[in-house]
């Protein structure tokens, strides 16, 4: 049976020490995917994937990547709702890696909002 | 959607919808009777009779963005398209089990697909829910207990932590066969 093995949470817990653990609420930047029907079978699950790698790779810990249900607006999926705190959400649609990639340089970590992809700005918040 | 871990995911986002603390999913084939079998449990809100019997038509749904439900009709085809079907077992106050059959070899069975991605999705959007997953595929058994992983890492580290979410991933990608 392959499970996940005692000594590899071990170790990440041993890498993690010393390091802030970031608590839900505790963020700058909170990222949510819309997972409802159509954004899952427009390519939602990738984007998830996609933000974790940029995550990781940023090494950023005040960024958080959520899913929340759909958004009523199926004909642009995926989407993704992204909220810097103190500022308004921007929704971001039709979405695919590399929009998501920018997305993610540009607005989670330089706080400049991509004008191009964007929904609309303001008006709601996520939830 | 293009594979069944797709359509996994989706039916477990209305089992996250329906405030459910513990989603159980289950994969396992029997090569004997040529069948594959996806279980779903939850223990969300369920439904009362009269839902379980409408929630495999379009038009019904509970949602307000939008008047139709796509997500169970959607499995249901692609299950019948096998010659296989879709049972839905609910009640309402205890929960929902929602269990998938597929001819195994048939030619328009979808693959499984990437279940360690649909999983990381599901523990990285909803870090709050316990998920138990087991599957049983090619002789391969993979199994997935959050409550477990949480005991383990004992608060020290956020179960939605990149570092854990990749400890799952890797665990497909390594015990997969493809
Ligand atoms: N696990 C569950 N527990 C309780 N109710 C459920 C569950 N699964 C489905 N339902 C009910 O059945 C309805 C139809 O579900 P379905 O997935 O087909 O469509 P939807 O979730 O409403 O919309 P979509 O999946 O297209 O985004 C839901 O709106 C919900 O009321
Ligand atoms: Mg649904």
């Amino acid at each position: 049976m392959a499970k996940l093995k005692i000594e590899d949470l071990k170790r990440i817990k041993e890498s993690m020490k010393g390091t802030v653990n970031l608590r839900q609420g505790e963020y700058r930047v909170k990222i949510t995917v819309h997972m409802g029907t159509c954004g899952i079978a427009a390519g939602a699950r990738t984007i998830m994937s996609t933000l974790l790698g940029k995550i990781e790779n940023s090494g950023a810990n005040d960024i958080i990547l959520t899913s929340s249900g759909c958004a009523g607006l199926c004909n642009h999926e995926p989407m993704i709702t992204l909220e810097v705190k103190e500022s308004a959400p921007v929704k971001y649609i039709k979405l695919d890696p590399e929009k998501a990639g920018r997305i993610f340089d540009e607005h989670a970590l330089e706080g400049n909002p991509v004008a191009d992809y964007a929904l609309s700005v303001g008006s709601e918040t996520t939830y | 959607m293009q594979d069944l871990s797709l359509h996994i995911l989706d039916i477990v986002e209305n089992a996250t919808e329906a405030g459910a603390t513990l989603i159980e999913i289950y994969i396992s084939e029997d090569k004997n009777k040529d069948l594959l079998q996806i279980t779903i449990k939850d223990n969300g809100r369920g439904m009362d009779a009269a839902m379980v019997k409408g929630v495999k038509d379009p038009f019904m749904t509970t949602r307000t963005t939008r008047r139709v439900g796509m997500g169970i009709p959607l499995l249901e085809q692609a299950a019948k398209e096998t010659g296989g079907n879709l049972q839905i077992i609910s009640e309402a106050g205890k929960g929902t089990e929602v269990v998938a059959t597929f001819q195994e070899s048939h030619i328009d069975r979808k693959p499984v697909g990437d279940m360690g991605a649909t999983l990381a999705t599901l523990i990285m959007g909803n870090p709050d829910l316990d998920f138990r997953y087991y599957s049983n595929l090619e002789g391969e058994e993979i199994e997935v207990d959050t409550q477990y992983i949480r005991g383990e890492l004992n608060d020290s580290i956020s179960i939605n932590d990149p570092a854990v979410i990749n400890l799952i991933k890797d665990l497909f990608k390594k015990n997969t066969k493809s």
